[in-house]
């Protein structure tokens, strides 16, 4: 029955949802709601990997900046 | 020696602490005389107002409107996707198009409005236009329609969905039954006089029920004379140019229903447009008029007519009379009141409006309205001074052209009203209207306590239901009918484009269980959508209500 695991399943179906109605792409075909979903999922990639790799050099940066 | 606080119970110290609120509420907030916000018997300008006028219009939080904004923004978006898909034939074309040869002419199907019905609204265009196939009382029956290719087509299942709890309907009074006893006169009717008229009212269609109806609809509004017709939007769209032509001025709300601007619009007269229910808009409208006069010749306006509604039907505001009342008697205009909405559900014996804030029906010149919503008819009246009525019975183009009632449908508004007005020897109509305001209230208060935003006065019967993103409009609707409850959502262009919302009409016939039952179903609805955006849920104090709009236009 799952038990714990059902209850994370519907929170996250819940999470997905609410996504869906808010960007509007509830309404959407399959394929276009497919088309969309990469999209978005791609760009937050991307911003997820640029904050990775760049916000440490230039926190760092900016400390230095300060101290001397 | 008892103390004389135990007997209240602790009444005495609450009515000190209201008391002691509206003062200083009162202090703070008093403008040009008129009390923004509460305002209580006896405190402050009690004198136009007889009873408290409560209306909210609580704005969403700043993100509502962003993710609002994104959703368009993605529709829009995927509509241009669509549409160049069509136009390059990687789609296939289901929608108007222009033939071959009218290439070269002017673009027939570019402009905003066919983009968004086809991207946006036809996306979801299955939560309208469903058929019904039973009386629309407090519950109905609906034919199950399903589509095969995204709403583009419909097919019938030959199912039937019963006993869908039915709160779109116009139906305030709950007279739209079936019941053999109740309808007795109307068969009788129908037997005597068929269905047909065949005539206009001023050839050979005015029969002897019309001159009854005519007669009863008089009385019970209290005024000399009143004019039936036999649409409720021709009754507006056709008198109003027969009452004002050019060189006349009309101020209309900025709400108005279409049929009053249609009306407007065809009279030739000059329109001008004041803010929703904003006295301050209207009074300065109403002192350029008189000072300047005419835009080049600066003569006098001929006429000056004051277009309001009684109960805004999108919003559920109800009209600000008694101030409207006070400014046409200083400044020498006349007053059009359309109760279509109002008529029968506000008042204490269901008079509209006018018993509402318990004026007197020689305050208005025109008072209109229909027969449609509380009556369960179909129709409208026109009614003020013989004068008036005299004149647009020959003037009128619907009076001239346009066929007249069926007598049957004019019997049922005959027993309907002899109910209201208790001629039929119950209470039932009393019954009915106490009922309303019952349930009225009794859902409004729930709906705030649950932390939806509502719009509307406190009173009215029309509940718009805020839901702001285009994603849930078409989710609330498909979920609701699940729940085997009937909902007529509102987008752009019926509202303004970030306000969509669902409304609900309150029936009297409506019992107690109907309304949990959708007071539950929203309950769920809005947590599993995340609909409740109010900040002030769970109180009723009145300082915390948002001031109903009063700004200035300047």
């Amino acid at each position: 029955t799952g038990g714990m695991g059902c209850r994370v399943k519907d929170y996250l179906y819940w999470l997905y949802y609410q996504y869906q109605l808010v960007t509007c792409s509830y309404v959407l075909e399959p394929w276009e709601q497919s088309m969309f979903h990469t999209i978005t999922v791609t760009v937050l990639a991307m911003v997820v990997y640029t904050a990775y790799v760049f916000v440490p050099i230039h926190v760092r940066l900016a400390l230095e900046e300060i101290i001397f | 020696m008892a103390n004389p606080s135990a007997v209240c119970n602790g009444h005495l110290h609450h009515h000190h602490h209201q008391k002691q609120n509206n003062l200083l509420k009162s202090g703070i907030s008093k403008k040009n005389g008129i009390t923004k916000g509460m305002k209580k018997n006896g405190v402050s300008n009690g004198t136009l107002y007889k009873k408290t006028f409560i209306e909210h219009f609580e704005q969403a939080p700043m993100y509502v409107a962003v993710f609002t904004f994104v959703g368009f923004a993605v529709g829009t978006i995927f509509g241009y996707l669509r549409d160049f898909m069509r136009a390059w034939g990687l789609e296939k074309r289901n929608i108007a198009a222009e033939r071959e040869q009218q290439k070269d002419f002017v673009p027939l199907y570019q402009d905003f409005e066919n983009f968004y019905t086809r991207n946006l609204y036809l996306r979801i265009r299955d939560n309208w236009n469903r058929p019904i196939c039973s009386v629309p009382g407090p519950q109905f029956d609906l034919m199950e329609r399903v589509t095969d290719d995204y709403n583009w087509t419909f097919r019938f299942t030959g199912r039937t969905i019963k006993n869908v709890i039915n709160m779109g309907s116009y139906n305030y009074l709950g007279f739209a039954e079936t019941d053999v006893n109740a309808l007795k006169t109307v068969t009788i009717e129908l037997e005597k006089y068929g269905t047909g008229v065949c005539s206009t009212r001023q050839e050979m269609g005015t029969l002897d029920k019309h001159v009854e109806l005519e007669k009863l609809v008089a009385t019970f509004l209290g005024v000399e004379d009143a004019m039936v017709f036999g649409m409720g939007f021709a009754t507006n769209s056709m008198n109003i140019p027969a009452l004002v032509g050019k060189g006349c001025l009309i101020l209309s709300d900025e709400l108005n229903h279409t049929s009053l601007v249609l009306g407007a619009r065809l009279s030739g007269a000059t329109i001008r447009i004041f803010k929703h229910n904003n006295m301050q808009s209207l009074e300065k409208l109403l002192r350029d008029a008189i000072v300047y006069g005419q835009p080049r010749t600066h003569r006098a306006w001929r006429k000056i007519i004051i277009l309001v509604e009684g109960i805004y039907s999108m919003e559920g505001s109800i009209v600000r009379l008694p101030e409207i009342v006070s400014l046409k008697n200083k400044y020498k205009a006349y007053l059009y009141l359309d109760e279509a909405h109002s008529i029968g559900a506000v008042g204490a014996t269901g008079r509209g409006v006018v018993e509402y804030f318990g004026m007197s029906p020689d305050d208005v010149d025109v008072l209109m309205g229909t027969f449609t919503k509380s009556f369960g008819a179909a129709g409208g009246y026109i009614a003020g001074k013989k004068g008036l009525v005299d004149f647009l019975r020959t003037h009128s183009h619907s009076a001239v052209y346009a066929t007249s009632m069926c007598p049957a449908v004019a019997e049922q508004i005959i027993r309907a009203m002899k109910c209201l007005m208790g001629l039929d020897g119950t209470t039932q109509g009393l019954q009915r209207v106490r009922q309303l305001e019952k349930n009225t209230r009794y859902f409004r208060r729930k709906l705030h306590e649950m932390g939806f935003i509502i719009y509307g006065n406190d009173d009215s019967p029309v509940v718009p239901l805020l839901l702001y993103m285009p994603g849930k409009i078409g989710a609330f609707a498909r979920r609701m009918l699940e729940k085997n409850i009937g909902v007529v959502v509102v987008g752009f262009p019926a509202t303004p484009i970030t306000e969509s919302r669902a409304r609900f009409c309150v029936s009297a016939a409506h019992t107690r269980e109907m309304l949990d039952t959708v007071l539950n179903a929203l309950d769920e609805l809005g947590d599993f959508l995340h609909l409740k955006y109010s900040r002030y849920s769970k109180s009723s104090h009145p300082e915390l209500y948002e001031e109903s709009r009063l700004e200035l236009e300047d």
